[in-house]
């Protein structure tokens, strides 16, 4: 008696062999992008660094992971915290916490707009949140900078208003790296904060104003719980690439205002410290999923519905 | 004081949609305090436009709505004392039931103690007690219809709108939520303004019912009225079955004609005020206040017997005229059979004076 439980087992371990052959090609890109490159940075960053870049291969070395924190000086040998990275990652946390709070406050009213007007004007809308992707990022950011310089658009305009007496210096300052930033990833905020905005049933904020809600009491009390994940999506979409952010920072912020994407790339090229660059580098990947962690277990708990 | 007594004023209000679609035409209504009064119509006749229109989630493009005699017509929604029961419902899916139920008082700025307990009275009073603390996601359906009842009750408001609540259930739940609507109603004392656009809903629940058509309103009157007088053909045809048979006025006094039919038998024929008194018009008699019979006395209609439909508590008797038309005799079935109605059988309708009624045109 070849019984059924028999059959049915080997039925499913033939199930499960053939779903493990059509998940290859999608594992094995995703071990040789994802984990791959990581595993290699991650070796790196145990190794000696060698004089003109690169490493010495195979001989282990924690300077890498030291020097993060740490430096010597170079007169009397003694150990001091490494300021300088300090101030670089504390920059680059805070503006990236900015920069999602920004586009936050930005994005929201605009994917409002663009879920709730008509259903033919939607797609143009959309279309012209997306247009800035169609241009290459230096361009788009050399472009801020013709606006944001001294002799900029902006300045020039305020000057002959009479706003201001002097230009404003925003080229090569935070404040200049933050309104780069915000613009750059704002589209990142309003797609989608509109993706759920726009499935958003507004019979729920009838039923709230019926129910003596005013409108602000309408948005804080129902659309915005009802839409949280759009909120997280969009504040994940930002806050990552902010907080590596690269391009930006380099020719908003010059040489004075750096942030870590920056640093990083400064050991790999001028610094010749590699094991130094891939020890950042997993440090900045640690930090975003460790960020990551917290703020998605605090929105999502705060959203469970336990209020007043 | 007139306006003393009727909760809702409606005056020839009409909305616009677009620039030339009329969802409702000129609609003048006054409901009652402590009223249930139901808005009956086929679907698309602005049922739904009427009540956004008392909740104000939509103003009208002409017209005024007056509450409790002050007029509301401008006011947003979360400023008038009037909760709505949502067709879908619309819980708050991101609360559980008690506070889906006391959201209305917490926007109301009341203290704690005081809306934990309406909340209570509100749970006990839908017999969902032991509830509470369930997302409103899950819910049955008849559970999440008990919880939008709760929640819109809770905050007591001066009128309570229903856009068909009973719709989406079963028809045993909607039986006994039937019972259920109007115990609330008459416990809690609160007016009632309720959308349906079943007719046999409408007649056991409502103390009025106003039907509407095409954006107008064309009959108010209590179920009774609605159903044995009603205005038109309309009305007839919507609420209950009907039979109807054309003829010319011959003779008309103060409420009655007697009208020759197509047949050319003469019958004797109720003949409201509205009705025309004079020239062709159409007549209604309703299934139930009919009977056929097979014995060959003379009767004013006469035809075959075309089929026999078994229901239950009673049968339907298809007759199909000497000159054409059909008719529609109910009959009540009891243990006595008539042996000699069958199928094919020649027979003949009679009805009294009180169960013909001419229409409006
Ligand atoms: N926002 C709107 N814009 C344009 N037309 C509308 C709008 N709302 C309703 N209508 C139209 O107005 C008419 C009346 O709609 P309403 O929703 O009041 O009907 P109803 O009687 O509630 O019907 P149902 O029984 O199907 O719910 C319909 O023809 C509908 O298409
Ligand atoms: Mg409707």
């Amino acid at each position: 008696m070849a019984n059924a439980a028999e059959i049915a087992t080997a039925a499913a371990r033939a199930d499960v062999r053939n779903r493990w052959w059509l998940a290859a090609p999608a594992l094995a890109i995703v071990l040789l992008a994802a984990i791959g490159p990581l595993v290699v940075v991650v070796l790196y960053s145990f190794m000696v660094k060698g004089d003109y870049g690169d490493v010495k291969y195979w001989q282990f070395s924690l300077d890498g992971w030291f020097s993060v924190i740490f430096e010597r000086d170079v007169f009397d040998d003694t150990l001091k915290l490494a300021d300088a990275h300090l101030t670089i990652l504390w920059r680059s946390v805070k503006l990236s916490v900015i920069t999602t709070l920004v586009t936050l406050l930005l994005g929201f009213p605009v994917a409002y707009f663009i879920a709730t007007c008509d259903r033919r004007w939607r797609d143009f809308w959309l279309f012209m949140i997306t247009l800035p992707f169609w241009t290459n990022l230096l361009i788009r950011t050399f472009a801020i900078q013709e606006v944001f310089r001294n002799e900029g658009v902006l300045n020039s305009a305020l000057l002959w208003l009479g706003a201001i007496k002097r230009p404003l210096q925003i080229m090569f300052t935070d404040l200049g790296i933050l309104l780069g930033m915000a613009y750059v990833y704002l589209p990142l905020m309003v797609l989608p904060l509109y993706a759920s905005l726009e499935r958003f049933d507004f019979r729920f904020a009838e039923a709230a104003a019926d129910l003596y809600a005013s409108n602000f009491k309408v948005l804080r009390r129902i659309i915005i719980p009802m839409v949280r994940p759009g909120i997280i999506a969009g504040s994940i979409l930002v806050f990552i690439p902010s907080l590596g952010a690269y391009v930006t920072p380099r020719l908003l912020g010059g040489g004075r205002s750096l942030m870590l994407g920056n640093l990083i790339e400064l050991q790999f090229g001028q610094g010749r410290n590699w094991p130094l660059g891939s020890a950042l580098s997993i440090t900045l990947t640690g930090g975003v999923m460790l960020a990551l962690l917290v703020y998605v277990r605090a929105a999502s708990k705060s959203g469970s519905g336990h209020h007043g | 004081m007139p306006e003393e007594k009727s909760a809702i004023e409606i005056c020839d209000v009409t909305k616009l949609f677009g620039d030339a679609f009329k969802a409702l035409d000129g609609v003048s209504l006054s409901i009652r305090k402590n009223e249930f009064f139901t808005l009956l119509g086929p679907s698309g006749c602005g049922k739904t436009t009427l009540l956004r229109l008392i909740a104000g989630f939509e103003y009208p493009t002409a017209g005024t709505i007056q509450l409790h005699g002050k007029d509301i017509a401008t006011l947003p929604p979360y400023q008038r004392p009037i909760n709505t029961v949502f067709q879908n419902y619309a819980l708050f899916p991101h609360m559980t039931a008690s506070q889906n139920i006391g959201f209305g008082l917490e926007m109301l700025g009341r203290p704690k103690a005081e809306i934990a307990a309406r909340v209570d009275e509100m749970l006990r009073l839908v017999r969902m007690e032991g509830l509470r603390h369930r997302r409103t996601t899950e819910l049955s359906g008849g559970q999440q219809q008990r919880v939008a009842l709760a929640r819109a009750l809770a905050p007591t408001p001066k009128v309570l709108l229903l856009d068909e609540p009973l719709s989406a259930l079963d028809y045993k739940l909607r039986k006994e939520m039937q019972i259920e609507l109007k115990r609330l109603q008459l416990e809690t004392g609160i007016t009632f303004i309720f959308v349906t656009h079943d007719q046999e809903e409408a007649l056991t629940m409502s103390d009025r019912i106003a039907v509407l058509s095409g954006g107008r309103v064309l009959q108010v009157g209590n179920p009774r009225e609605i159903y044995d007088c009603p205005g038109d053909r309309f009305v007839a045809d919507f609420i209950g079955e009907a039979n109807f048979l054309s003829g010319e006025i011959i003779v008309a006094t103060k409420d009655r004609a007697q009208v020759r039919l197509a047949s050319g038998a003469d019958i004797l024929a109720r003949l409201p005020d509205t009705a025309p008194q004079q020239g062709k018009v159409t007549i209604i008699v309703r299934p139930e206040h009919a009977e056929v019979h097979a014995d060959g006395r003379p009767s004013p209609l006469s035809g075959t017997l075309e089929s026999i439909v078994y229901f239950g508590t009673d049968t339907h008797l298809h007759v199909r005229l000497a000159h054409g038309d059909r008719f529609v005799v109910r009959r009540q079935n009891s243990p006595l059979q008539d042996a000699a109605l069958v199928a094919g059988a020649t027979v003949g309708v009679a009805f009294d004076l009180a169960a013909a009624q001419i229409l409006r045109n």
